[in-house]
């Protein structure tokens, strides 16, 4: 999208909501905003439903602040708490179904190879641990197989959250959740790893905690699905709601799980996507 | 090279030349010449071979993208993604392969994609069975799509070509599901006439769809200020509820452009008899012989053939059974969802036999037409 499509009548520009003038006045279509930047520019998302202290929210701003081209960028989604933020954002945004999500974005980003051969259209799925690592796995990993230059980031909540808190295969083993009343019998999924030996040429376990490396993790993750193949970014985003503690203890919990080593960032990267990484970082600087 | 030519020249105008294929290679001749961007395919008795000659095509340069998905889910999703993404896209799948997929085509309208999906029909586990069966159109008469049962493999091929400007009217912007019989229609060899190779259907617009391209080239905007999930929302409620209604309404908008297409919803071949079969899909060529075969011992019996199951020719069969003493339904599927369509549209329903009924896989012989003629006539 050229930024010019995005202005106002004149004649309409004073009943026009003041959300939509501020994104075209001063949101980040074609300028070099980011995390640092924050607070100082129109954002994308407005406004939100998501519960206070919802660790999935403040991964969200920072995703999407992160965003190497907004106005080339459509988001996939899954059903889950993450679909009630996305009718709310200034990038397209497909909700189909809940798991199909990385289908979608195959058919989607071949569809725009195809008619913007020369541009490149930035297709990432955003979803759930369920939606990612349980009901659409076989989708995820074969889009994975394929090849498709897509990226794909799981909102680790370690839950069903927007279902009321059941397991998931993402919950540690030991937990107490709705179905699992004598606490979860297998280990939490190795996604990450799953993601590597499928075909991922870059994997970050990232944490809003560290809003900064997180968004490096994820401009790296975009960029290099457009030019290598497919990327996968999970990012530990507790629930206050489900995992019960208090609203304003999102990010010390966070911390906190990484001091115990429950929690661990890790990175992958193949030899081809770190090639391609040094060539992309050293035009940009 | 093909020369994009007007649908109308491409249906109507162009000299047409008789070849003798099989049903599924008249899908390969029907989507040669749709301009189709791009086909995703997975395999199942007795729709594979259709999607195996579509990938020929795609190898000789007809269309622009074509793989294989995971399953069949996977495949409505996909081709669901690259038309909200502006392309045209053609899939096929049958019996359980569209049960597998389910939960999708009911999405594809909601979202008002005009994709094209052939479905061979055939039988649904359990017992395992790769037979002919018609159940699972009953199963898809409510998920919002335009159907289409094709009789034959001329049928196939012209219900196929003619299904894409039809779903993609801007008014109307919603799939189109063409039918065709399992192994009746697929694996059987007849004269088609077909366009020229070398002319093809307009391109699609991606800016004819009544909802935004997800393309980022047209302004995003705040779909809504509270998500359609959320709870107690009285606006929310009411778009789901309005949105549906829309639905119904665009394949309304379907008929003008469908009957002039397929000239009717549905053809009637001695429309004042006392008895009429109406019927659709391969049951229409065994009623018609059985019809000649009445003819001989001096019975006097019509025959309706339904070409568009959604949106239903309502109005056509209500005119048409007026007077009628009898109706039979001949069908191949164990549940009469034919039968059930016609009784709960007209008011003396007591005349609709819905009889023969066959499934499983077995064929329907003349005779069992016949015998109900002989029935409803003593
Ligand atoms: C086919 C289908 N099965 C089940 C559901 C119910 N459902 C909606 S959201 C959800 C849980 C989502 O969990 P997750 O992907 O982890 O996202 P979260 O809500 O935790 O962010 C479930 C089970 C559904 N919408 N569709
Ligand atoms: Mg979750």
């Amino acid at each position: 999208m050229t930024k010019n499509i995005l202005k106002m009548s004149p004649a309409f520009a004073d009943i026009i909501p003041a959300e939509y003038r501020e994104l075209v006045d001063n949101g980040p279509y074609g300028r070099d905003v980011g995390v640092a930047e924050l607070g100082t520019f129109k954002e994308l998302l407005e406004e939100h439903p998501l519960c206070a202290g919802c660790g999935l929210a403040l991964a969200l701003r920072i995703f999407l602040a992160s965003l190497p081209a907004p106005e080339d960028t459509i988001v996939v989604g899954s059903t889950g708490c993450s679909s009630l933020v996305f009718p709310q954002a200034a990038v397209q945004n497909i909700h189909s179904l809940f798991g199909n999500q990385n289908s979608v974005a195959s058919g989607l980003k071949r569809a725009l190879k195809l008619r913007f051969p020369d541009k490149d259209k930035d297709v990432i799925v955003v979803a759930g641990d369920g939606a990612t690592a349980d009901i659409g796995l076989d989708m995820v990993m074969h889009s994975w197989f394929r090849r498709e230059n897509i990226t794909t980031i799981m909102l680790d909540n370690e839950a069903y959250a927007n279902t009321g808190g059941q397991e998931s295969g993402m919950s540690q083993q030991g937990t107490v959740l709705y179905m699992a009343p004598k606490g979860k019998n297998f280990p939490k999924i190795s996604m990450p790893e799953l993601a590597r030996e499928a075909g991922c040429v870059y994997v970050a376990v990232g944490t809003p905690a560290q809003p900064r490396k997180l968004e490096k993790m994820l401009k790296r993750a975009i960029i290099l699905a457009r030019h290598v193949g497919p990327t996968y970014v999970q990012i530990m985003t507790p629930c206050p709601t489900n995992y019960k503690f208090k609203n304003n203890e999102t990010v010390n919990r966070l911390k906190g799980l990484e001091k115990d080593g429950v929690f661990k960032p890790r990175e992958y990267i193949t030899a081809e996507a770190q090639e391609a990484l040094n060539r992309l970082e050293e035009v940009s600087k | 090279m093909q020369k994009v030519v007007s649908p109308e020249h491409l249906f109507f105008e162009a000299p047409r030349e008789q070849v003798f294929i099989t049903g599924s290679e008249a899908v390969r001749e029907a989507v040669r010449r749709a301009n189709v961007d791009m086909a995703i395919s997975y395999p199942i008795t007795p729709q594979s071979e259709s999607m195996h000659l579509v990938g020929d095509i795609f190898k000789e340069g007809y269309i622009r993208e074509y793989f294989r998905g995971e399953n069949e889910f996977a495949v409505m999703s996909a081709v669901a993604g690259a038309s909200m993404g502006g392309v045209r896209v053609f899939t096929a799948t049958g019996g359980p392969g569209t049960l597998r997929a389910f939960e999708l085509f009911s999405t594809w309208s909601g979202a008002r994609l005009p994709i094209v999906c052939a479905f061979m029909t055939r039988g649904v586990n359990s017992p395992l069975t790769i037979q002919p069966d018609t159940i699972e159109m009953s199963y898809l008469l409510d998920t919002g799509m335009i159907m289409l049962h094709a009789e034959n493999a001329q049928d196939l091929y012209d219900y196929l070509l003619k299904a894409f400007p039809i779903a993609e009217q801007t008014e109307v912007h919603i799939p189109v599901g063409v039918f065709a019989d399992g192994f009746f229609v697929t694996h059987t060899r007849e004269n088609v006439k077909v366009a020229p190779v070398d002319i093809k259907l307009p391109p699609y617009n991606a800016y004819s769809a009544p909802v935004p391209v997800m393309d980022m080239e047209n302004v995003p905007f705040r779909q809504m200020r509270d998500p359609f999930v959320m709870k107690s929302n009285y606006v929310s409620y009411a778009a789901h509820a309005s949105w549906q209604q829309e639905v119904m309404a665009a394949a309304e908008r379907a008929r003008p452009s469908i009957s002039s297409y397929l000239g009717g919803l549905l053809e009637v071949e001695n429309a004042d008899a006392d008895i009429l079969i109406i019927t659709s899909g391969t049951a229409v060529s065994i009623a018609r012989e059985a019809v000649a075969q009445a003819k001989q011992e001096g019975l006097n019996v019509g025959l309706v053939k339904i070409k568009c199951i959604r949106p239903f020719p309502t109005e056509e069969i209500r005119a048409l059974t007026k007077n009628a003493k009898a109706v039979i339904v001949p069908e191949f599927n164990r549940v009469g969802w034919l039968a059930k369509e016609i009784k709960s549209i007209i008011p003396d329903n007591d005349k609709v036999v819905g009889a023969p009924r066959v499934f499983g896989g077995m064929t329907m012989p003349t005779q069992s037409i016949l015998a109900e003629i002989r029935r409803c006539q003593a």
